[in-house]
């Protein structure tokens, strides 16, 4: 199934789910009485279910939420009153937990950020070029051996990264590499991401054959094909990759935990980590903060492509 | 093609063509490859190289400074006879998983149901469920965690507040820290959820129509209906949530400061593997865990694939 296909169902789904009134008429004789207030009924029922539904769901949100309003009201709380203040009003918008958070540690937030930046950023690179070349060949290309190599790249995809980890980290400590961000960043142009070469090559399967044909016609080798053709037309496999590939390395924990030692070359996760270990629990204030911040991001990119993102979240569900 | 043409014409013609075919196909598959090298480097140094090297490594002692040394099966015959640990992180491994795995389908397939079937409004319900899914796996929200269920932390000043009744400090004690990871995991529902409603969108609408007609009330169309047709769905949730939840690392790591504590209480497998590799350097002994972990995750793979076939129906 293409994300094309899935698109259609979801259209296909809302036009024939509500319409009350259609159900359950008995009779197409005519406006009689007994039949209005059958539907009548139907209505009302249908409307205190709706409200019941809205009720729980309303409950579930609020419970669900509540520790996240929690922790960014806080965020702008004076330390006395965390312990205390239950409620997800900060009352005042007083930025100094913002100001002293940020250059609490050793170095200050604006080093963290930029490192995650940078390796964020080398990632999403990295693992949409990579991925759709990759991608692109198995899809697109002939040539012995290419069904033995896809089934070998998904099963890649089932490997838990434990048991590469270790001698990983020999390699890395071999070449030099470990307290820089190449460790975290090189594998990502090596299409190490199966999960998104899989994503890619289910999309670009649903590309028209023609258009390649058309293109041989017309003296394009494969390399232009990619490049021109398919990459243009994959806009949405791509950006799924891209913001995918970002939220995932900007949440990254034990990647940067096990090879970045220095703290001028932290990353934000592991800086709320020492934030936790340097200050103990006195400066819960500041500590949110800066989880605050490091947690917007994320936020913003789910307001921006919201779409995207729940949409991949269903496909990779309905691959089969 | 080239070849089906040589039939009509000479032999010396048909040969260089078989050949010029040869040639083109030599070419085709110099193409594909030379498409793949990005892939095959990483597969042969970021992926088979390490699998194979992690195995060599769990049959030795190696402490990173000094050459690995053979010691033949010792690191599995310690695991399983002479580490209390081991088995205390399989232990709280397993806890978690079977406690965590089945609340959140649970719960995100009664979200799921409640969203589906054109409710107004539904499409900002279920952005607001995802939020906690595309956020929990950070440190941030470990340490907000941290918070929540500490002895004076919000949970218990809510309680306090609604009931008078002073709760424990949920996360130093070793019977209750455990349920504060799984309730983080179980907070995060919303992933599956939209997996669910995405299938029960494919449910055929045709089916609950006749279902009423034959004035089936909702318990029923949902056993009768509902779950059959989603069962691969339901299927592929678990299996997803399960290797997930065996890799569990940041939140048990920041809630116990990096020890598993208190009394190894939320020591999940993950963590021990990362200390024992990284805090104590038995590089060679962790290889064995990770090679553990890998046949476990593997063999559950297999057993609910080889087991699906009598719960899970596929329509095509």
């Amino acid at each position: 199934m293409t994300i094309d296909g899935s698109r259609s169902v979801d259209s296909a789904a809302t036009v024939g789910a509500p319409s009350p009134a259609a159900v359950g008429v008995p009779s197409f004789a005519g406006p009689d009485a007994a039949a209005l207030a059958t539907i009548a009924r139907l209505r009302r029922r249908r409307l205190v279910f709706d409200l019941v539904r809205h009720a729980l769901l309303i409950v579930a949100t609020f419970g669900m939420l509540y520790p996240l309003l929690w922790m960014v009201a806080s965020s702008f709380k004076p330390e006395t009153m965390i312990f205390t203040d239950l409620s997800i009003w900060p009352h005042s918008l007083d930025p100094t937990n913002y100001v002293t958070g940020w250059t609490a540690l050793q170095e200050s937030f604006t080093t963290f950020f930029r490192n995650s930046i940078v390796v964020a950023v080398l990632v999403v690179i990295g693992n949409t070029l990579s991925c759709s070349i990759t991608a692109y060949a198995f899809a697109r290309l002939e040539f012995r051996g290419r069904k033995v190599l896809f089934a070998v790249m998904l099963m890649t995809l089932m490997l838990p990264y434990h048991v590469t980890l270790i001698p990983q980290y020999v390699l890395f400590q071999n070449l030099g590499w470990v307290d820089t961000f190449l460790p975290l960043t090189v594998p990502k142009f090596m299409a190490v991401d199966a999960f998104f070469i899989f994503l890619m090559v289910q999309f670009f399967r649903g590309i028209p054959r023609e258009l390649d044909e058309a293109a041989v016609l017309d003296g394009c080798g494969p390399w232009r094909i990619y490049w021109k053709i398919i990459l243009p037309l994959s806009l949405p496999v791509l950006a799924t990759t891209a913001i995918f590939s970002f939220l995932w390395t900007w949440n990254d924990f034990i990647g940067p935990l096990v090879y970045l030692n220095d703290s001028a070359h932290y990353t934000v996760p592991l800086a709320l980590r020492s934030f936790v270990d340097a200050t103990g629990q006195s400066n819960w204030g500041q500590l949110f903060a800066m989880s605050v911040l490091a947690l917007a991001p994320i936020f913003l990119f789910f307001l921006c492509f919201q779409r995207l993102i729940i949409e991949g979240v269903a496909h990779a569900g309905m691959k089969r | 093609m080239a070849s089906s043409a040589a039939g009509t014409l000479g032999s010396a013609a048909a040969a260089a063509a078989t050949a010029a075919a040869a040639a083109a196909r030599r070419r085709r598959d110099l193409t594909g490859y030379a498409f793949l090298i990005p892939w095959i480097i990483g597969f042969l140094c970021f992926t088979l190289g390490p699998v194979s090297a992690s195995l060599y490594l769990s049959f030795t002692r190696f402490d990173l400074l000094t050459p690995p040394q053979w010691i033949g099966l010792d690191n599995y015959v310690r695991m399983f006879t002479a580490d209390a640990r081991f088995w205390q992180a399989l232990k709280v491994t397993f806890t978690y998983l079977l406690l965590e795995v089945p609340l959140k389908l649970a719960f995100a397939l009664a979200i799921a149901l409640l969203l589906d079937k054109g409710l107004r409004g539904a499409s900002l319900y279920r952005s607001l469920f995802y939020i906690p899914s595309l956020l929990g796996g950070s440190v941030a929200i470990a340490v907000l965690w941290r918070r929540l269920f500490e002895g004076n932390g919000t949970l218990n000043q809510i309680l306090l507040a609604l009931t008078g009744w002073q709760g424990p400090a949920w996360i130093a004690n070793p019977d209750t820290a455990i349920y504060t990871l799984v309730l983080l995991a179980v907070w995060q529902f919303g992933s599956p959820m939209i997996i669910f409603l995405a299938g029960l969108r494919q449910v055929p609408q045709d089916l609950y129509e006749a279902a009423a007609m034959d004035r089936a009330g909702p318990v029923r169309r949902f056993f009768r209906i509902t779950l059959p047709m989603i069962a691969p769905v339901v299927f592929f949730n678990m299996v997803l949530q399960i290797i997930d939840g065996f890799k569990v690392f940041t939140p048990a790591f920041v809630i116990s400061s990096g020890t598993g504590g208190p009394v190894d209480a939320t020591l999940v497998y993950t963590l021990y593997l990362y200390n024992e590799a990284f805090h104590y350097f038995r590089m060679g002994y962790a290889s064995a865990l990770a090679w553990v972990l890998l046949l476990i995750i593997g063999s559950f793979t297999c057993v609910s694939f080889v087991t699906s076939k009598y719960w899970v129906h596929y329509d095509d």
